[in-house]
């Protein structure tokens, strides 16, 4: 449904701006959000300001920074700090984005880091990922077959190969799923960008047996057709990728099949 | 676990709140704009209609109605809600032949669907009131 404004316990309230750091020069401010589910407080902005002399370039740099010096309770995500993991993901500037790839560099002013937006936070900067998950597993994300398995590996062409370029890279970081109006007012119903580009890999791989049926798993008004080509999805992936075009060439395979 | 808590319910993350505009998604919001004012410029349209086969007395209530300053204000806006969604509309079928989504070629479309529908609302009422000669 679509809700415009956040629940009552999800508004967000002045919070603390802790010290600078003694002797920096170079500093740089960071306004975080916050919410501890044990003292039953509404969320958070904390103001942080961080020695850049100190720190790294990149946005979890400096929320790890603020975690070693400033203040043990913030609470996030991450793990390879290359973007490949997509531990990271959260919403810096108003765009969902690894933190790990985005440069302090290329933010104006202070530094606004939320979690992913709209969905259930469990603590500061951790989102509940449950449903995106559910939705990756919905689509049944492995190679189905129905001919007798070769003796050794499926074979592929390196055209068909090609084929599946834009798409495998996807580490489910969920900053597309999570930054679609369309995804935050359906995403009990609409699977979303993600778990659409991960359906058409599949769709597309020549090895897989099963078209006919993935899609009409997908041949529903929610589950696919609730994308309105908004474009923030392609616009947030932090590698490149394009779900939106994704989205619509399940939606050409969809009319196809009936010519 | 002899000391359990209620779950606590966890707020909801900020989502308009927070997440800076593009143009994809406003012009996608614009998009449904204009489609919902296009029930109400129909109904002038339907109103127009049912007044010409009524008689001139109510023709000519029409007639000062949209000939007023208001009037045509809003005659203006549903002539540019009708092209600016028409031109949209035109703007989704490429993106469902699945062209048009390249980082560049998606911000061209949307500009030029929003220039187009302005630039051509001013050209039709330029021209139609060149046709009935001059502002009256």
């Amino acid at each position: 449904m679509v809700q415009l404004t956040l629940p009552k316990n999800s508004k967000i309230t002045e919070g603390k701006t802790w010290p600078r750091p003694a002797r920096a020069t170079h500093v740089r401010e960071l306004k975080i959000y916050r919410w501890n589910p044990d003292d039953g407080n509404n969320p958070t902005i904390d103001t942080y300001s961080i020695d850049l002399d100190d720190c790294g370039p990149m946005v979890l740099d400096a929320v790890i920074y603020i975690k070693n010096n400033i203040d043990p309770t913030l609470t996030f995500r991450r793990s390879c700090r290359e973007g490949v993991c997509g531990s990271c993901s959260m919403n810096i500037d108003g765009q969902n984005t690894l933190a790990c790839t985005k440069a302090m560099d290329e933010v104006k002013g202070p530094i606004r880091v939320y979690p992913l937006p709209h969905q259930p936070v469990i603590k500061d900067l951790v989102p509940d990922l449950s449903n995106f998950y559910a939705q990756y597993a919905a689509i049944e994300p492995w190679l189905k077959t129905s001919t007798p398995e070769p003796e050794k590996e499926w074979k592929q062409s390196h055209e068909d190969r090609a084929k599946l370029d834009g798409l495998y890279e996807c580490i489910l970081c969920a900053c597309c799923s999570t930054s679609c109006p369309s995804y935050w007012w359906n995403s009990e119903r609409y699977l979303g960008p993600a778990a659409l580009l991960q359906a058409q890999r599949w769709l597309i791989d020549s090895r897989d047996e099963k078209t006919g049926e993935r899609l009409d798993d997908l041949e529903d008004p929610f589950r696919l057709y609730r994308c309105h080509t908004i474009m923030n999805c392609a616009k947030a992936c932090p590698k490149g990728l394009n779900p939106a075009k994704a989205i619509a060439e399940i939606k050409i395979q969809m009319v196809e099949r009936q010519l | 676990m002899a000391d359990t808590k209620a779950p606590v319910e966890r707020p909801l993350s900020p989502h308009l709140q927070v997440y800076r505009l593009t143009l994809t998604m406003v012009m996608s919001i614009v998009h449904r704009i204009t489609g919902a004012a296009l029930y109400f410029g129909t109904l002038l349209l339907a109103w127009w209609l049912v007044a010409a086969s009524y008689g001139p007395p109510a023709y000519a209530d029409v007639e000062w109605f949209m000939g007023s300053i208001v009037g045509r204000l809003i005659l203006f806006g549903y002539t540019w809600a009708l092209i600016h969604h028409m031109l949209g509309g035109l703007r989704y079928l490429i993106w469902d032949t699945g062209h048009g989504f390249g980082p560049s070629e998606r911000e061209w479309l949307v500009r030029a669907n929003l220039i187009g529908s302005i630039g051509l609302t001013i050209i039709l009422w330029v021209l139609g009131y060149l046709a009935l000669g001059g502002p009256r």
